[in-house]
């Protein structure tokens, strides 16, 4: 019916993509990952997310159709929520194609190359380095101060309703807005949102450090004896003093270090569960 | 371990195989998966507290570019049945067991997503084709083995003797375990280390270390930060002269006889655009 009636309303527009292909396409946008590969990374995945789009704008022609699979088979690479907007434009880009539009292969190629790149670096610190840390640690705190399994259930629903509505609206906006909201990340838009997530997230980053590592010196400095009562000073206290924290921080710059001279971050776990074993053993960490 | 309990493990074991990879639904973040594995072997308190504690150190463990991180999900499924289950391991033994499964997981994964490489030109060969449910098959089919990869190694370590396991950890010195799980509070920096660095720039660092004096300092929770961050991230974006050049030029044209006005005039702008 919703066919008949786009038919009739605009007859140059032979075919048109349903509200059931853009909840189709929201669902697969969700199994993006699905076949990471070393070569062409979310390849697949987004080809997949496109196959909604493909059947109902190249029916019943293979041709049309394997071009168009292969089309979206190219190297792929974004953080996965934000390949909603992208298959959003490129299903606008599509659909302007299969009605006629001169819209070719390397166009539909350079909207997808243009944008994941700046797109992951807006995704990657705004989810990754900020959402999901901040509710993750809310939730862990809530568990371990004994609210059971409340903290899960938080960490759960809150994280899947902030994706699922970001990659409803995202799609939408891609598609109704098309090849439009291209130039429009052009315009400085996509570096504001990277310097402001990446102020946000390394914010959050700078309250996690202090708050969320556990490490203790308890050793022993000093015992005074004043009127019978003995004080002592650990090696912690002292710290605690000059800045609580510290050590965290002096830790964490260290990781830094090492990481940025291609220092596998496996290794330095392994080498900060040697410091552990070794500290507990000359009695320097309890 | 009664059948109904196996059958719901190797189903939780068989989606946060996948979603780890997909990262979508965060079944294989610790704090759900291992609440998960304590529903299906009935010790579901351990498993909120093992789930909790790991997950402060799986925070930084992150698909970013084509790095692939220590394996949540393998970590928090095998440590969280050797906790919840009847070998019945202290949380602490859990955590320190739970770090080398998360590195055999990420070795598990490169080679699984090396098999992917070549599943996507068979793909590509479907595709050729206009062959639609071929794609489709083979993009299920790779979402499979990734279960796989989580499903099986639990499956072995299920048929372990808890007694065992039990004899095994004993015969590991103290000062090894407790070591373990003191350094189990403070490997947490790694993953910190690693989101920082993904981030960082010279634009930027100064917001670190805001938030960790104040986080240092005061009781604020997280919530806080994050309105607080949001709001220093917006303001400085209304008034970094970097993003504002040209207001800046025309207001400075506009009122060039009232230098000292500017300043306040620019705030008033970024003030009437909300």
């Amino acid at each position: 019916m919703v066919d008949n009636k786009a038919q009739s309303v605009q007859k140059d527009k032979q075919y048109k993509l349903t509200h059931g292909d853009m909840i189709s396409a929201f669902w697969r946008s969700g199994f993006l990952q699905g076949s990471w590969n070393y070569e062409r990374v979310q390849n697949v995945g987004f080809c997949f997310q496109m196959i909604p789009a493909i059947k109902r704008l190249y029916p019943s022609d293979k041709e049309k159709t394997a071009e168009a699979l292969k089309r979206h088979l190219t190297f792929m690479q974004t953080t996965p929520v934000m390949s909603s907007l992208i298959g959003g434009i490129t299903m606008a880009m599509e659909e302007e194609r299969a009605n006629g539009a001169d819209i070719d292969d390397a166009t539909i190629a350079s909207v997808k190359v243009g944008t994941m790149g700046p797109l992951a670096g807006v995704g990657d610190p705004i989810f990754w380095g900020t959402i999901r840390p901040v509710i993750a640690s809310f939730a862990a705190s809530l568990a371990l101060s004994g609210s059971g399994v409340m903290g899960p259930i938080i960490f759960f629903v809150v994280w899947n309703a902030i994706r699922l509505a970001t990659r409803w609206y995202l799609q939408k906006i891609g598609y109704d807005q098309g090849t439009n909201i291209v130039q429009n990340l052009g315009g400085g838009l996509i570096q504001k949102l990277t310097t402001g997530a990446s102020i946000l997230g390394m914010f959050i980053m700078g309250a996690l450090v202090p708050r969320w590592t556990k490490i203790n010196f308890p050793l022993v400095i000093s015992k005074v004896k004043v009127d019978g009562k003995t004080t002592t000073t650990t090696l912690q206290q002292i710290f605690n003093q000059l800045l609580p924290g510290i050590i965290p921080l002096l830790l964490t710059f260290f990781c830094i270090w090492m990481l940025r001279r291609k220092v596998n971050a496996i290794w330095l776990i392994f080498i900060l569960f040697g410091v552990g074993i070794f500290g507990y053993w000359i009695g320097l960490l309890g | 371990m009664s059948t109904a309990s196996l059958i719901v493990l190797m189903l939780v074991a068989f989606l946060a195989g996948i979603d780890v990879v997909l990262d979508e639904w965060e079944l294989a973040q610790p704090i759900v998966a291992c609440t998960m594995v304590g529903m299906a072997l009935g010790d579901v308190a351990s498993g909120v507290l093992l789930g909790a504690q790991l997950q402060l150190i799986a925070i930084g463990w992150m698909n970013i570019g084509s790095a692939i991180p220590p394996d949540a999900a393998l970590a928090s499924i095998i440590s969280a049945v050797l906790v919840c289950g009847p070998a019945n391991l202290s949380i602490a033994n859990g955590i320190a067991i739970a770090i080398p499964l998360a590195i055999a997981g990420q070795v598990l994964n490169i080679f699984v997503r090396s098999i992917v490489v070549i599943m996507a030109h068979v793909a590509d060969g479907r595709a050729a084709d206009g062959d639609i449910k071929g794609v489709q098959w083979i993009h299920y089919f790779d979402m499979f083995l990734q279960g796989l990869r989580i499903a099986i190694p639990t499956y072995i370590v299920t048929i372990i003797s808890p007694k065992a396991v039990q004899a095994g950890l004993n015969a590991i010195p103290k000062v090894i375990t407790q070591g373990l799980s003191i350094a189990g509070g403070f490997v947490v920096v790694v993953g910190f280390a690693m989101v920082i660095n993904m981030m960082a720039n010279n634009e930027v660092w100064p917001f670190f270390f805001a938030g960790f004096v104040l986080a240092a300092l005061t009781q604020l929770n997280l919530i806080a930060f994050g309105i607080l961050g949001l709001v220093i991230a917006f303001v400085y974006i209304r008034l970094s002269p970097r993003f504002n050049a040209q207001t800046t030029v025309v207001q400075n044209a506009n009122d060039h006889d009232a230098a000292s006005g500017s300043a306040e005039d620019d705030i008033d702008k970024a003030l009437d655009d909300l």
